[in-house]
Formats: C-alpha cells, structure tokens, sequence
C-alpha cells in the first residue's frame, strides 16, 4: 500500500504565526521506513511545521514534495496516503467509539465491523466499544484516536504530540504502532517532547530552536 | 486500496448528522417551535379576524420560516470545527465540498423540511385558503432549501471568527431577501388566483445557483477557518 520509493521533503518552509515568523527556512526529508522525531521546547513552531505539510496551513514560502511531486494542487491525492493526529482527538462525545470510528474513518474507506473491532482491540480499548466517548477517560480518547489513525491506512503518520494523556502501557503502543508502520515501509513524522523510540536505529531527529 | 466512494463518504456525514440530532432533539426542535411560536402571536397581536390575518399570512409565514432557519445556522459547523472533525474531513482525501453538502442536507432534513410539513395547517390558521397549500409547500421547499445552502457558507465563512453569530446574520439576510420577496409573493398572488408560475420560477433558479456554488464557497471558507 505504500507507494514503491515514497519520500516526504519539505523544502525551506517560511512560515508565520500572526507576527511571529516561526519557521525560518525548514528543511527535511523522510523516506520510506523512517521515523523523524521533531523536538524542541514549546512554542517554538513543532505544530506549525506539522500543520503545514499536511496542507492545514499555508507556508509563505518553500514547498512540500509527496513522491517527488509537489503536493500543492494534488493534495486529494496526498490526503489519502496521509494519517493525521493532531492535538483535538476529533471525537463526537455523543457517538459511541465504534461509530466515531465508523464515521470518521469511513470516510477514507469502506470498513468492517470486524476491522474495527480489531483496531480497538490493538489500541486497547475494545470492551469500550460501545461506550459513548463523553465517558472515555483522557488517555482512552487518545487510544480511540490512534485507532481511527490505524484504520486509515495511511504511508505516511503526521503525529503531533501522540502520547498526551496516555499512561506508560499506552506510551509502548504508540511505539511498537510507529515501529511496526516504519517496519512495513511507511513513513512517520512526529513531534514529541517525551521519550518516544529513542533507541530505534530507524529514527532521525529535527531539533527546534 | 479500497477507497470508499465519494457516495459513501456523504452518506456517512449524512447519517453521523442524523444520529447526533438523535441524541440532541431538544436542539434540533427549536427553529421548529420558534416557528409555531411566532406564527401563532400575530393573530394575537393584530386581530383574530381572518380576511383581516388573511392579507399578511404569505408574509408571515415566510418571515417567520426565514428566521427560524437562520436561528439553527451559527452552530452549524461549530462543533465540527471547535472538536477537530473538519480538520479530519479536510485531510479525509474526499472532496470536501460534497462532505459539506451532505451535512447542510442533513441540516436542511432536520430543521427546513419540518417548517415546510406543518406550514399548511399553520396557514390554515392564518385563513390561507386551501388553493394556496401547493404553491405555500413548493415556495417554502426551494426557500429553505436556499436558505440552508445559503446559511451554510455563511456559517463557514463566520466559524473562525469569534461572536460570528451578528457577523452572520448580517452576511445571510440581504442575501435571503429575494427569497422573501419572491416567496411571499408567489404565495400571494396563488391566493389571489393568479398563477404564481414566475415567481416560482424565480426562487428554482435561485436554488440551482446558489447549490451549484455552494459546495465549492463552504469548502474554501471551510480552508480557511480550519488554517486559523
């Protein structure tokens, strides 16, 4: 599923946050089978760096490259390789997990009861299924999250900040999730501030300053 | 890949809508009882005499269905924006204008069509005559199906901006002002026993305009306030 030879490259992204020019010519490249850690302390533009490689916001300048092409003006293309975790865990409170999943990451493809469970299962969570997400405790809407970023089936993870709220089990699975994604060929890019996956020998880092 | 079709993701948006507004009767009822309310109130306030209410009935009921349409727009694609779903649409790889239709639809379902249904028997009350049902049902069908596209990129465009809701009633309401002036006036020259063929047709060509461009305007206002 991930495209034959895939690479993101951000080439001298400029951006600006109201009168702060946050990014100042970023550049990075991730191939297949990497995982690219941003780090840097807060406030210093990890999820504005984020956001715009997925096209969340505009840079002013410098441009984002999926496969070789740029992404602006192909970017229906590039969604559907792309699984994105932002900060907002994207839960109704009123629906149950299993619908969450179901209407949200239906979207992007025709799923399963039977997938669905398995995706909750793999984050944990399955005897909460059909709980409404309003009773889900912080770290279960972060697992129902990744669970919706594991039925996406996407190339490429966009993470911002992945282990908010999860307890020292759920830290594990979000790395063993990265690694196994890393290890069929995919590509992550994720901003953390905590430990996540120091030692893997597939990891590089982007330090902010 | 098993992608799913463009059809399928809609109809997902479409049914996600509907259940939610399951669980939040209370809030979807309430355009629909403002709507009894306000109607009900004029022959109170003017006079119970029916050749008298007869003369302002088309005029009330439509004023009355414009602003209960619009009371239901601001928090259209609040929680959508404010939870992170729009986020999740937009990066869905699905075209989001159609996303965006299908819950405006599904807005429309909930809130516009219930004001078309019970309109006759309100009307009745107001002394329209019963010749006057069709064309009161086909005026109030293409209105409020406007005025939800309509109010739908207006709540787009607001959802970013904080106490949008003033900003959007002054946005959608000289925008809707032919629609009154049109539906009104259908529905009172069908009382008159003219036929109301041209204004009819007036409010049909306005739909078609305003559903033609009204996924492609949410969608880039949609952009726009998820970059903020």
């Amino acid at each position: 599923m991930v495209p034959e030879g895939a690479v993101l490259e951000a080439r001298a992204i400029n951006a600006w946050r109201g009168e702060r020019h946050i990014l100042r010519d970023v550049s990075f490249t991730v191939h297949a089978g990497e995982f690219l850690k941003v780090t840097g302390p807060n406030g210093v533009g990890k999820t504005t760096l984020l956001r715009v490689v997925c096209g969340l916001l505009p840079a002013e300048s410098g441009e984002v490259h999926w496969c070789g092409r740029p992404v602006r003006g192909a970017s229906d293309e590039f969604h559907a390789q792309l699984g994105y975790l932002g900060h907002p865990n994207s839960l109704k409170a009123d629906l149950t997990a299993r619908e969450n999943l179901r209407f949200l990451a239906g979207l992007r493809q025709a799923l399963s009861d039977k997938e669905i469970d398995a995706a909750l299962d793999r984050c944990g969570i399955l005897s909460r299924g059909d709980l409404p997400s309003r009773s889900l405790s912080a770290g279960q809407k972060r697992r129902l999250a990744l669970a919706r970023l594991l039925l996406a089936e996407a190339s490429l993870w966009v993470l911002d900040e992945p282990v908010t709220n999860l307890d020292t089990a759920g830290i594990t699975l979000v790395e063993e999730l990265i690694q196994e994604h890393v290890q069929r060929g995919g590509l992550a890019l994720a901003a953390a501030h905590q430990r996540l996956l120091d030692h893997s020998p597939n990891l590089r880092r982007l330090e902010m300053r | 890949m098993r992608r799913a079709a463009v059809s399928a993701a809609a109809r997902l948006v479409f049914t996600r809508d509907l259940t939610l507004a399951w669980r939040r009767w209370d809030e979807v009822a309430q355009p629909l009882i403002f709507y009894v309310v306000v109607t009900t109130l004029f022959p109170l306030a003017t006079t119970p005499d029916l050749t008298e209410l007869r003369k302002i009935a088309g005029g009330v009921l439509w004023v009355a269905a414009l602003l209960s349409s619009l009371l239901a727009l601001e928090s259209l694609f609040r929680s959508d924006v404010e939870d992170g779903t729009m986020e999740q649409w937009v990066l869905s790889g699905q075209p989001l204008g159609w996303l965006l239709l299908a819950k405006v639809a599904c807005h429309w379902v909930l809130t516009g069509l219930p004001l078309v249904v019970i309109s006759p028997i309100i009307g009745t009350a107001l002394g329209l005559p019963f010749d006057a049902w069709g064309t009161l049902i086909v005026s109030l069908l293409l209105g409020t199906a406007t005025l939800s596209v309509l109010g739908g990129i207006g709540a787009a465009l607001t959802v970013g901006v904080r106490r949008g809701s003033v900003l959007l009633s002054l946005l959608v309401l000289p925008l809707a002002m032919p629609l009154l002036i049109f539906g009104s006036r259908a529905v009172t020259m069908a009382m008159d026993g003219d036929s109301p063929a041209g204004p009819l047709q007036l409010l049909a060509a306005i739909f078609f305009l305003v559903l033609s461009l009204g996924p492609l305007a949410m969608s880039a206002a949609i952009r726009i306030s998820v970059e903020s």
